[in-house]
């Protein structure tokens, strides 16, 4: 075991983990926090705690981890390489871990011409692989980046994110080959609709034994409605939702669609369980935690484990 | 107002509206004497200085009259004038002068009609548009070829 | 070659505004090769000016010269026999050209006529496109050919990222996907292995990390 993370500890036992996210509020709003992660007790092992999603500003993700902390759950501390250089980014980990934060999830993050501040400048001092590796380092060197000893290293349990549906597609594999080889414990996948692709990439995954060096998370957003489909095949960089998901959305009432959305993604959850490889899943409910306990209880996976 | 005769400079190709303007003469079809027709190769040749200076030395209008779309002589001279006078269009208006004050016209050789009536209605919508404001107001000045 | 653009005519009317007497300084580089500030850029530049200032009844005098290079002590000393004559220099060269007229004539204002923009090649008549960073540590070497630092949105080196689509960058879609162009480039080199070679962070300090730069040549010097 590399950390005393639960994460870990539950994903070297065997079982399925369960992740979910928690989008910090616009505001200084600690009970938004609250309330939103009070959803996911006692039916998820983790909770992602985003860092300024969508590039746009919000609670930051160290603050609203310790708050989801220290209301005894397992947050998961998200960390974007576009507004943070590696000092910021170091004293960040350094931080979170004195605060009991021990996994985390390297990324580079959302270009800021999305969110709302599209003036601003965009740091990526280094990209989400080196961030991997510095976190890594940090962890099981005890050193700084820049080759300095860190008098109590911060242990994380660090992952990273892998999107199977951008281009090029038969990069796809080896990106997550050099994530692995820069030393991540475990990945969450972007949104995956098209189950096919997700299987075939699995494949590639699976032929060059990256499966068997790191945990895959399989990342699951259930649809409220045939217009957050469309939105997220036609707006969202990168997604990839297949038209026959869309028809079959737009298939039934209104007022079922969001119970249709619900079915698809049990659905996933149990066509991908029985995949080799596919470590646990990671729900991104946006801005409907509310529904994660039924959505995870009804595929199965409750009781979560304890450690 | 009534007195006001602009001066209008014509920039015509000679593969088209320069003998479409000879068709005029020798069909005997009247066109305003205010236009002082400049022959050119192509108007691919005309730059936005050209039309630029025409108007500063105080000309109260410029056209620039070329071959019909893909009849070009050099293959793409009048695409490449009609960008320019787009161009300049933009200045002027930023420069508070008027991009109207400037056109793009296209004729065969043979139009010898669309020529003697491009002349006379463009000019005709410069003297509304009345004098040129950079001659207006560098008369206001009383000093003559400033900067020149 | 440096690129820029000329600013607009507004802020340029209103910069050179509290004088009477300008010097409109073009250069003879890249600002010409770009479109930005060479002789012809000059030209346009002054009748612009000038017809502007008759209309508002201004009396306002421009004189025009075109160096061979602003960013050369020896040929702005060509200014010399004319600044008197002005009230302020307007420069239509890069940032470089602006800071050398306002070096040599200490007490001359002068003015920018253009935003410089960035290190670009000619995509086609009339397009420029970024293509180098300054970084001052090039991996083009490694990296195919493209360079990721100025080409990449996100200046991953180790991309690309999950916005790439069908070639092009989720930033914009007129921007092609650098980590898309780079693995192309190692495909038809025979190079794919090097793609799974990861990156080490960037010592930023040979670029603008370190502070402003400098080169000396101990043999020219």
């Amino acid at each position: 075991m590399k950390t005393e993370s639960i994460l870990e500890k539950i994903l070297t036992s065997g079982q399925l983990a369960v992740t979910s996210e928690c989008g910090p509020p616009r505001g200084a709003l600690p009970d938004k926090v609250k309330e939103k992660a009070e959803f996911l007790r006692g039916c998820v092992d983790a909770v992602n705690v985003t860092d300024n999603q969508t590039a746009m500003v919000r609670m930051s993700s160290l603050a609203a981890c310790i708050i989801i902390k220290q209301m005894g759950l397992n947050p998961l501390l998200q960390m974007v390489t576009r507004d943070r250089n590696r000092l910021a980014m170091q004293s960040e980990v350094i931080g979170a871990y004195a605060h009991g934060i021990d996994t985390m999830l390297c990324l580079s993050g959302d270009h800021p011409r999305f969110g709302d501040h599209p003036m601003a400048a965009s740091v990526h001092d280094i990209d989400s692989v080196q961030a991997v590796t510095m976190v890594t380092k940090m962890r099981d060197d005890g050193l700084f980046q820049g080759g300095q000893k860190i008098d109590g290293p911060p242990k994380m349990f660090v992952g990273a994110a892998a999107n199977p549906f951008a281009d090029p597609f038969e990069l796809r594999v080896a990106r997550l080959a050099k994530k692995v080889k820069a030393g991540v414990d475990f990945i969450q996948t972007q949104c995956i609709y098209n189950v096919d692709k997700f299987e075939k990439w699995m494949e590639g995954v699976r032929d060059r034994g990256l499966d068997e060096k790191v945990y895959i998370l399989a990342g699951i957003t259930p649809m409220k409605s045939v217009g957050m489909a469309k939105y997220m095949k036609n707006k969202v960089p990168g997604m990839d939702v297949p038209d026959d998901l869309i028809k079959r959305m737009a298939g039934v009432p209104k007022e079922n669609q969001a119970e249709e959305g619900i079915k698809v993604c049990l659905e996933t959850i149990e066509r991908l369980r029985n995949v080799k490889g596919v470590a646990g899943f990671h729900l991104m409910a946006i801005e409907w935690e509310h529904r994660v306990a039924e959505i995870v209880e009804r595929a199965g996976l409750l009781p979560r484990p304890s450690f | 107002m009534e007195s006001f005769q602009p001066v209008i400079v014509a920039f015509c190709c000679h593969y088209c509206a320069y003998t479409a303007a000879d068709m005029a003469g020798s069909k005997r079809l009247h066109y305003p004497a205010n236009v002082k027709i400049i022959r050119v190769p192509c108007t691919g040749k005309v730059s936005a200085l050209h039309i630029m200076e025409a108007l500063r030395k105080g000309a109260d209008g410029v056209y620039v009259a070329g071959c019909l779309d893909g009849d070009c002589h050099f293959r793409s001279g009048n695409t490449c004038a009609t960008k320019r006078v787009a161009y300049v269009k933009k200045l002027l208006d930023e420069i508070g002068i008027g991009g109207e004050r400037v056109e793009m016209f296209a004729m065969s050789a043979g139009m010898g009609e669309v020529f003697a009536r491009t002349a006379t209605d463009f000019t005709e919508k410069i003297r509304d548009l009345g004098p040129n404001p950079a001659r207006v107001g560098l008369d206001k000045l009383g000093c003559v070829g400033a900067g020149a | 070659m440096i690129t820029a653009e000329r600013k607009p005519i507004e802020d340029l009317i209103q910069s050179v505004s509290p004088y009477r007497r300008i010097l409109l300084v073009g250069c003879n580089e890249c600002v010409t090769v770009c479109s930005a500030g060479g002789r012809k850029e000059v030209a346009l530049l002054s009748s612009a000016l000038q017809m502007h200032f008759m209309k508002e009844a201004k009396p306002f005098e421009i004189k025009e010269i075109t160096l061979e290079r602003q960013c050369d002590p020896e040929y702005i000393e060509e200014l010399v026999p004319i600044i008197d004559q002005a009230d302020a220099v307007l420069s239509m060269a890069c940032g470089c050209g602006v800071q050398e007229i306002a070096r040599r004539f200490k007490e001359k204002p002068v003015l920018p006529a253009v935003n410089t923009t960035f290190m670009g090649a000619s995509e086609r008549q009339g397009v420029w496109a970024e293509r180098c960073a300054g970084c001052g540590d090039c991996v083009l070497g490694v990296t195919g050919g493209v360079c990721p630092i100025a080409r990449c949105s996100k200046q991953l080196l180790n991309g690309p990222c999950g916005g790439s689509t069908r070639g092009k960058c989720e930033v914009d879609p007129d921007i092609d996907c650098a980590w898309q162009l780079i693995w192309d480039r190692l495909k038809a080199l025979g190079m794919t292995e090097r793609y799974e070679e990861n990156i080490p962070a960037k010592d930023w300090r040979t670029g603008r990390g370190g502070g402003p730069r400098k080169i000396v040549r101990e043999d020219l010097a």
